[in-house]
């Protein structure tokens, strides 16, 4: 028996979920496969939720979403071996209603936004595995799935299937992603009583803080250490280039275990319980590593599509986005009574293009590469940094010029003075 | 700084519905990774160590552990010696908090 179906979303993560919340609401008959017991229970994330792309979709989300934290503290630390040098940035504001950022538990996060778009209509399958697309020519007509007389049918079929991206790959849409346009992180999750994580970072009720971390954590690879709290447990990881992991001979569990040993990082999890250890990839190739995004009866959104802006530590929001760009433009093409053929398709883009995310990934498209050429920002500078600041801030008797001769110095010692230069050079022209 | 990592000790702590009989995970030619593989990346970037290579030479993989981040699959990516499926429906790990 083959059913048929406006579209089908592959997928019920936050780029699926939002897809067909969208194609639900506008009454489209939608179905959602998921290969996990329940949405969520195949999902990773750090997590941190901003909330506008879910605003955008779900306005009065904050009454019953599952939100740990809401984010007023942001801090960014430089690490060296024993050490770190640190800003903070703390602010009253971020204490207004609505809040901007909240930290998350994905597993919770996606069971309730899953709730949400089978409220709004969609039909949503658990435990069923998409083997891949069926075809007929270019054209997407449906997916074969590892359930019995497993065929299913539909005008289109969004493909938000996650990082590895494995039904677009077997279909020949685009090719395997390369180790140099993905991070590998992993991460513990530690629960501990809510009153000592209040205490131990200074804040009441629901407020939260995160920390980024870069520095010898890394040991020298592209690469992040987070620390973020929810309400009762904290979550920390770390994360880098998969490319920099296997040139580097550098195991992700030594890595995580040599950061939850730093001295600096250590008391913070005193008295947690590590209740889960999870991996994950996450899609940093960023705007020149965006594959084919639609065809013949067929969209990819989230991270399918590389949807992550490495730089500001933004994915999930991403991933709604294009779910919702995704789905409007197929809302708008059912309206028009066109069909889903790759000439009509191609609005998906259009809508892209114009919206934060493709503009976001564009700013910073020359970012992962002058990352991976210059390793010195993940090597050198951070023991430049704490070196100076150890430096200026020991009275010994040496008075401050010379000191600041002394820093003068190494820097130029590792960097030569034209290296800084062109260091700051680069930069600029990333970031600009 | 070195600290003793016992990655099993970490996975102890996961939930999984292991597919017994059914690995989603296999090496396609096991000569390749024996006899043209010289850094064995799958080994090292694993994060649950499903890789091994043992003392004879032979790449041995089991994927009960596994995390379903597909880095084995990309890491390999002079020999594309890994064939790699997601667990069927319902199976693998469980994320209790993801």
């Amino acid at each position: 028996m083959a059913e048929k179906f406006d579209v089908i979303v592959v997928g019920a993560g936050p780029s699926g979920n939002a897809a067909a919340l969208r194609l639900a609401e506008a009454g489209l008959s939608v179905l959602q496969i998921e290969r996990g017991e329940s949405p969520g229970s195949k999902n990773v994330q750090g997590a941190i939720l901003y909330s506008d792309a879910l605003e955008k979709l779900i306005p009065d989300f904050r009454d019953d979403a599952p939100l740990e934290r809401h984010v007023i503290e942001q801090r960014m630390w430089v690490l060296d071996d024993d050490s770190f040098v640190g800003s903070h940035y703390r602010s009253d504001s971020f204490n207004k209603e609505p809040y901007n950022r909240y930290t998350m538990i994905r597993a919770q996060f996606d069971k309730w936004f899953s709730e949400r778009v089978q409220k709004a209509g969609a039909l949503l399958i658990c435990e069923t595995t998409v083997s891949h697309l069926l075809l007929d020519g270019q054209r997407v007509i449906g997916v074969m799935t590892d359930r019995q007389g497993g065929e299913i049918y539909a005008d289109a079929v969004i493909l938000a299937d996650g990082v590895n991206s494995l039904l677009a790959k077997k279909a020949g849409f685009h090719p395997e992603i390369k180790p140099k346009n993905v991070a590998l992180a992993v991460k513990e999750i530690h629960f501990m009583p809510q009153e000592l994580i209040e205490q131990r970072f200074g804040v009441k009720g629901d407020e939260g803080v995160v920390i980024e971390m870069v520095g010898k954590i890394t040991k020298g690879m592209m690469g992040t250490g987070f620390l973020y709290t929810n309400r009762e447990s904290i979550t920390i990881g770390v994360g880098c280039m998969l490319s920099d992991f296997k040139n580097q001979k550098i195991t992700p569990y030594e890595l995580l275990e040599q950061m939850k040993a730093h001295p600096s990082i250590q008391p913070m999890l005193e008295g947690g319980e590590m209740k889960e250890y999870t991996a994950h990839l996450i899609p940093e190739g960023g705007f020149n590593a965006i594959p084919n995004l639609y065809g013949d009866g067929w969209m990819i959104v989230g991270d399918a599509g590389m949807f992550v802006n490495a730089v500001h530590r933004e994915g999930s929001n991403l991933a709604m986005t294009t779910g919702m760009h995704a789905a409007d433009t197929l809302i708008e093409l059912k309206n028009e009574g066109e069909d889903f053929s790759a000439a009509n398709l191609k609005r998906y883009k259009a809508r892209l293009d114009e919206s934060y995310v493709m503009k976001d990934l564009k700013k910073y498209k020359n970012m992962p590469d002058v990352f991976h050429t210059n390793p010195q920002f993940f090597n050198d500078y951070p023991d430049l940094i704490s070196q100076a600041a150890r430096t200026m801030l020991t009275v010994d008797g040496v008075d401050k010029k010379t000191k600041e001769k002394e820093i003068r110095k190494s820097f130029r010692q590792r960097r030569s003075l034209f290296g800084l230069m062109g260091d700051a050079f680069k930069l600029w022209r990333a970031f600009e | 700084m070195s600290v003793a990592v016992k990655v099993e000790e970490k996975l102890f702590q996961n939930r999984y519905k292991v597919d017994s009989g059914r690995p989603h995970i296999s090496i396609i030619d096991a000569d390749k990774c024996r006899n043209h593989c010289e850094n064995h990346a799958c080994t090292i970037c694993c994060p649950a160590a499903c890789w091994t290579l043992e003392g004879n030479g032979e790449v041995t993989v089991i994927s009960d552990g596994c995390l379903e981040c597909g880095t084995c699959r990309i890491v390999c990516d002079e020999h594309t010696n890994v064939a790699w499926e997601y667990p069927r429906g319902g199976y693998g790990i469980l994320f209790k908090f993801g």
